[in-house]
């Protein structure tokens, strides 16, 4: 553990080696969540009620995405400059060490200026569940709790799986934004504005609907339009179980298959 | 004795894919390493040479743990180096040239510290082993640089030093003291034959400059295509590709030089002849030159370079005679 914490604190003293360029991240994470937020109010303009929730209904969705997204991907996003380090052959240096590979990928890197956002992002959710009228209970309390770690868990998942695909596909470029940007904007939403096989694929083929939606609705006391039970909701964050089985089993395959460069 | 590195039947395969017409690509398994079997001893310094593309680099990542092998079997230092990579990387020591221990942003000092917890390395052995590595690789005047900042040999020897400050009982080095200049490189190889002098640590490097071999390794290691072609010493690779020390002899006055039995005459100008010794020693053919007005002598060693151009190009040596 000791040497895990040896590799944050160097990652902390390389990042802050350059002052400025760190405020002005710093600073500038936040934007790309409060236009999210925005982005629900402007919704509200044109219609009172969306997929069912008014407006402080929905922003406790939009919350708890929020939450969970900024989170994750603090702690694991920058896992998908692992196409970086196979690219350049780099992910040798990492693989000479007497540390786990993957703990290594993320804590080398570990964004510490999106912890703005993330702190950001638990405030929203904060607020949204003060703004709206939860009648509390101490299952929902644990639920509100629990919800967004599942959800922390499931999106880092998400970013080494996606991540993960480097190692068959070198140039992978933009591929996995799809899913993780758009499971961030997917999860931002009620699924019930969604319709077809695109929100049946998203929602319960990959699992993005018990990030935050299904939680919310047990949290609101709302039944779920779809026709879903109730007791869904309440269960909904154990999806980060399989998500994180899929994603171990995905990277450790991938390490196999590590191929290097030439030097 | 005891054997640190073995490896049988070693083979790496890669595919790679072939441009065959304007869009249609064509896989081909290529076996970078095709069949190597290793045995190298503790304490041992060995060199691991060939031509680029050879499976130089590929056979020292399989045994460090970094490329899973396609067939064979590996042990370093009684571990699977892929399944056991994190208990095989506190024992081993491992210079990429190319690819860097070291924190980027930070000064040297700091990587060395960050280094020792997460090798968790006791203190006071590794202010020892700091200490040993400052003085032999005069690391004092750049210590609190950043290490981006640093010259590639003072990166090098930062490197050497990252690598070692563990007590790693086996060291692989891949091409140690490429770009160095000429003090570096004196400073890298002094340090490394201190360090194999010492007999405790296992010394594997892979390099183009042959300087490197004839200064630290007794036994060579040449693959070619995959396939060690030679595995012994360096004299021993003279002798099987039939490379000859050559006697250069310049006289005073012109006379006809004598042929010698077991030495190949080659006549330079009236005043300078070269016998190639293929069978005679030096001593049995002075004796025979000894009428000669003679002004000097020297005896010329075979070129390693030479002969290992000689395999490299493919060119068919004579076996050994």
């Amino acid at each position: 553990m000791r040497a895990y914490w040896a590799l944050l604190r160097g990652q902390a003293r390389s990042q802050t080696s350059y002052r400025l360029s760190f405020a002005i991240d710093f600073v500038s994470n936040v934007w790309a969540t409060v236009l999210d937020v925005f982005t629900v109010f402007v919704l509200f303009g044109v219609t009172r009620s969306l997929g069912g929730l008014d407006l402080r209904e929905a922003l406790v969705v939009t919350g708890m995405s929020a939450c969970a997204f900024a989170t994750g991907d603090m702690l694991v996003g920058n896992i998908e400059r692992i196409t970086l380090y196979v690219r350049t052959g780099r992910f040798d240096a990492v693989l000479v060490r007497p540390l786990r590979a993957l703990p290594q990928l993320v804590l080398l890197d570990l964004p510490l200026h999106k912890l703005s956002r993330a702190a950001f992002g638990t405030t929203v959710y904060l607020v949204a569940l003060g703004a709206a009228d939860v009648a509390w209970t101490p299952s929902r309390v644990l639920l509100a709790v629990v919800a967004p770690v599942g959800g922390v868990v499931f999106f880092g998942a998400v970013f080494v799986i996606t991540a993960s695909v480097a190692f068959w596909w070198t140039e992978s470029g933009e591929f996995g934004n799809a899913f993780t940007y758009g499971g961030r904007d997917f999860t931002s939403y009620p699924i019930s504005v969604y319709s077809g096989w695109f929100r049946n694929a998203f929602a319960y083929g990959l699992g993005f609907a018990f990030v935050s939606y299904y939680p919310a609705l047990a949290l609101l006391g709302k039944p779920d339009p779809i026709g879903l039970p109730g007791w869904v909701g309440w269960l909904a964050p154990l999806v980060a179980l399989p998500a994180t089985a899929a994603a171990a089993l995905i990277w450790r395959a991938g390490l196999r298959r590590y191929t290097s460069t030439g030097s | 004795m005891m054997t640190v590195i073995a490896a049988h039947g070693l083979r790496k395969e890669f595919t790679v894919r072939v441009k065959v017409g304007w869009l249609r690509r064509d896989r081909r398994t290529v076996a970078a390493v095709d069949g190597v079997d290793l045995a190298i001893e503790r304490g041992e310094m060995v060199g691991y040479i060939g031509p680029n593309g050879a499976g130089k680099s590929t056979t020292l990542k399989m045994l460090t743990g970094v490329l899973t092998p396609t067939a064979g079997q590996i042990s370093v230092c009684g571990f699977s180096p892929v399944r056991q990579r994190t208990r095989l990387a506190r024992r081993i020591g491992v210079v990429f040239g190319q690819r860097s221990q070291l924190w980027w942003d930070l000064p040297l000092r700091e990587s060395f510290d960050l280094l020792r917890h997460i090798y968790r390395v006791p203190p006071a052995e590794h202010a020892v082993r700091l200490r040993r590595c400052r003085s032999l690789l005069d690391l004092d005047e750049f210590l609190d640089t950043p290490v981006r900042q640093l010259s590639l040999g003072q990166r090098m020897r930062g490197e050497l030093t990252a690598a070692l400050l563990h007590g790693p009982e086996v060291l692989f080095l891949d091409e140690p003291t490429i770009g160095l200049d000429v003090v570096s490189k004196q400073a890298v190889r002094g340090f490394l034959a201190e360090l194999g002098a010492t007999g405790d640590v296992t010394l594997m490097l892979t390099t183009h400059d042959l300087a490197d071999i004839e200064k630290l390794c007794r036994r060579l290691l040449v693959i070619d295509h995959g396939r060690v072609v030679h595995d012994g010493t360096i004299e021993a690779l003279h002798a099987r590709y039939g490379s000859r020390r050559r006697v250069v002899v310049e006289l005073e006055s012109p006379e006809a030089p004598p042929e010698v039995p077991g030495a190949t005459l080659t006549v330079v100008s009236p005043l300078r002849f070269e016998y190639d010794l293929t069978g005679a020693t030096a001593g049995e053919l002075l004796v025979r030159l000894a009428g000669l007005p003679i002004r000097d002598v020297s005896i010329v060693e075979p070129d390693i370079e030479d002969v290992v151009a000689r395999l490299y190009t493919g060119v068919p040596v004579t076996d050994a005679p």
